[in-house]
């Protein structure tokens, strides 16, 4: 029999004595009640403090759960935050592969674009920040939409005759992104166009948003209609970057 | 061969960073650490200039190794930072004498005022094209030098350095007290001091004089892009290409490298710098003027600026004073629950009022408080401030230059924030164009510091790696922007005249 998890029985227990002090409680006090050295405690606080379940006062001495530990089902990240911890490297990613970038995030079945970076061409471009698209047939949607539990979507509607409308198909499209790592897409939301996504992950190793690119076929594509590795390897190393971004200091 | 980068040093108000770029000018790495802020007392603010070096000194390696580089691949160091803000140290022990005073200090309100006396505060205007306020270092060096026992002293024997941030990070880098150490500025951050003559670019005896500021611990001005030494700490044998002003180095980072060409940089505080060409622009209208850069023996490029001290910080005192938001990109979530800021505008003079009013005796307002006010419109004028402080200074500066701007190019931290970008574009009823890289400041001063070592030939291959990331365009209503431009203003008259001289302290 697999055994228990010391260290999530003594952060389930802080946070069992958190949830009844309303006032907070010290380093001391939580080693006191737990029967636990102060660097051990010390220790569960800051995690539980990095995941954002608690806060300390402005003294710094006191620990309480935090508003979000209340609203655990919210999206953890705001998608502000995502854009601006995925900037830099959005911006990177656009003018090393000369192509539209794209953070996007799972909203209530669709892909919201969180932020938008345009082709480097210099070309009349419009932002289309919180506008959204569909998770199914866009490479940035399945790649948030292979981690996701909850939204598969319920109709999975035609834009292209490539379009995947057949709901085992996308599973397996879906099992195939989670083993790989990365999405593509090939003219199923558009004719011409083709793209490349990868998962962004927070902390714990939960999938924030992705990051992709899109563009014309023939520059996203080899002769043989497959993906271009060089951009495949530009791409996940953006989601990487970000997802250290963020897990370096939320 | 191995890939070369150049590293550029963003020495800044909240942080110090280390950003790597490519030849292409590509955002390659990026290692940051934040230092305290210390308030000893209201209104002033200080920087521990040690723990600042600690932290140069372990961001420039950190970067290196995020992309597994050795430090041979990094072929010259930039050095930008945040400016005006002013050191004294020891040139033996290499201690600082006191804590850094930064730019956002007013503890010198009382001390500038008795310097304008009658002749007003644009006294030294003609010489160092600077008004007399609490922002320059000048009155800043004047104030610690009087206020420790013994130190005039000291500096005029000769064993004191004064330092803006770069000058402090060079002679570090240089070896420090142990060394023949390099102790040396640039022009662009020397037009800051208030102590150097804009056109000859020299420390000028008058204004020494004036300020009471012993020749001895000032450092030797240098051109901004040119090999100011080579590093014998942290990257020993890299040369160090360039040293410039954040803001100047933005400028040279969005590629305004044209007279007319103008950008505005949204950090903890926004600037607006627009290129004059080799000709020095004098404002009517509350505009600075200051060096833009200089390029080895080449003539000097000057700008007109108009500075906002409290953008980026007011967002940061919404979240960490009022404690309304976890992180500043929250703000805007918190500020779309809403549709318009109910009536309600904040001014935030925290350090009185930078360009174009320059009234150091001004003090923050929040204007048309009403029940009716929530969380949600507070957060939208805590981010439409800083939309209409920059109308104001582009106001002026059409004013002074006398050609309307056509489009603004941004760059720095709050870029991220597109409801305040949107905004920026409404109000200004132009274009508001971000470019593909927003730490434009270290772009700026890794391509002023590749020029010196050859890295990039010339400005023109600069030009080509400006690309254009995102757009927002106008679409306000011009009533509704009179209207809302209008409250603002009646907001901003009811800040001045706060302070008022019997309260300051000696
Ligand atoms: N999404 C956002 N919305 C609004 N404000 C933001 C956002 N992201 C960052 N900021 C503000 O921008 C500033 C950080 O931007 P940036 O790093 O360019 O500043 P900076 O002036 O270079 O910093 P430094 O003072 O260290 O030089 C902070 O004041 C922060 O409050
Ligand atoms: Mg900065």
């Amino acid at each position: 029999m697999p055994g228990t998890v010391q260290s999530i029985e003594r952060a389930a227990a802080v946070l069992r004595l958190l949830a009844a002090a309303p006032d907070g409680l010290g380093v001391a006090d939580l080693g006191n009640a737990l029967g636990l050295a102060k660097t051990t405690v010390h220790g569960i606080l800051r995690t539980l403090h990095q995941v954002g379940f608690v806060e300390q006062d402005h003294s710094g001495a006191h620990y309480h759960l935090s508003d979000a530990f209340g609203r655990l089902g919210e999206s953890y990240l705001d998608p502000n935050e995502l854009r601006s911890r995925a900037i830099n490297w959005a911006d990177s990613l656009a003018s090393r592969s000369g192509e539209v970038v794209r953070v996007g995030r799972l909203v209530e079945g669709k892909v919201e674009v969180v932020h938008h970076v345009f082709r480097p061409d210099d070309s009349d471009q419009n932002l289309d920040v919180g506008t959204t698209l569909p998770p199914h047939a866009t490479a940035l949607g399945k790649a948030v939409l292979a981690y996701d539990t909850s939204a598969r979507p319920r109709s999975l509607e035609a834009y292209t005759t490539r379009t995947i409308t057949d709901p085992v198909q996308l599973s397996e499209e879906l099992a195939t992104v989670r083993s790989r790592g990365w999405a593509t897409e090939l003219e199923e939301h558009t004719v011409e166009l083709a793209s490349i996504a990868a998962p962004i992950r927070g902390l714990g190793g939960l999938v924030v948003g992705a990051v992709g690119l899109a563009g014309r076929i023939e520059r996203i594509c080899d002769s043989r209609l497959r993906h271009r590795g060089d951009l495949v390897t530009m791409v996940r190393a953006t989601a990487d970057a970000i997802a250290r971004d963020l897990r370096d200091d939320t | 061969m191995a890939e070369q980068y150049v590293a550029a040093v963003d020495q800044g108000t909240n942080s110090s960073r280390c950003i790597l770029f490519d030849r292409r000018g590509r955002l390659v790495s990026v290692a940051q650490r934040e230092h305290r802020q210390l308030f000893p007392r209201p209104g002033w603010v200080e920087h521990d200039a040690e723990e600042i070096w600690r932290n140069v000194a372990r961001v420039v390696p950190a970067a290196i190794r995020q992309i597994g580089a050795a430090p041979s691949q990094v072929v010259a160091i930039g050095i930008t930072n945040q400016r005006e803000t002013s050191l004294l140290w020891d040139r033996r022990t290499g201690r600082p004498i006191g804590h850094a005073v930064v730019w956002q200090d007013t503890r010198t309100d009382r001390l500038v005022t008795e310097l304008a006396g009658d002749e007003g505060a644009d006294r030294f205007a003609d010489l160092c094209g600077l008004p007399l306020t609490t922002y320059f270092s000048a009155p800043r060096i004047k104030w610690m030098l009087d206020h420790t026992p013994g130190l005039r002293q000291r500096a005029e024997r000769g064993e004191v350095l004064f330092g803006t941030m770069e000058t402090w990070l060079i002679w570090n880098f240089t070896g420090g007290p142990n060394s023949q150490a390099q102790h040396v500025t640039d022009v662009t951050n020397a037009s800051r001091t208030m102590l150097m003559n804009i056109e000859t670019l020299e420390w000028d005896d008058k204004l020494l004089e004036a300020f009471d500021v012993p020749r001895a611990i000032l450092p030797e001005i240098r051109p901004s892009s040119g090999v100011f030494a080579t590093a014998t700490e942290v990257l020993p044998g890299v040369r160090i290409g360039a040293a410039l002003g954040d803001q100047q180095a933005a400028l040279f980072g969005q590629t305004c490298f044209s007279a007319g060409e103008a950008k505005c940089t949204y950090g903890t505080g926004s600037f607006l710098l627009l290129h004059t060409g080799q000709e020095i622009v004098r404002s009517k209208h509350g505009m600075l003027t200051t060096v833009a850069y200089q390029i080895g023996d080449q003539p000097a490029s000057y700008a007109l600026e108009g500075s906002m001290a409290v953008t980026g910080s007011l967002v940061q005192w919404f979240r960490d004073g009022l404690g309304m938001i976890h992180t500043a990109a929250e703000i805007e979530t918190l500020a779309r629950t809403v549709d318009d800021n109910g009536g309600a505008y904040i001014v935030p003079a925290f350090s009185g009022l930078f360009a174009p009013h320059w009234r150091s005796e001004a003090r923050g307002v929040i204007a048309g408080l009403t029940g009716y006010i929530t969380k949600g419109h507070l957060a939208r004028a805590v981010l439409e401030a800083t939309g209409f402080q920059t109308l104001e200074v582009v106001d002026a500066m059409n004013a002074d230059s006398g050609i309307a701007l056509t489009a603004l190019k941004v760059d720095g931290g709050m870029t991220a924030n597109n409801l305040l970008m949107q905004f920026l574009a409404d109000l200004l009823d132009v274009p508001v164009v971000r470019p593909m890289v927003t730490e434009t400041v270290s772009l700026g001063a890794a391509y002023a510091a590749g020029l010196a070592v050859g890295y990039w030939p010339d400005l023109e291959g600069l030009r080509s790696n400006w690309h254009r990331a995102g757009q927002w365009m106008p679409h306000m209503d011009p009533a509704r922007r009179a209207t809302e431009y209008a409250n603002w203003q009646a907001a901003v008259q009811r800040t001045f005249n706060w302070i008022r001289t019997e309260d300051q302290e000696p």
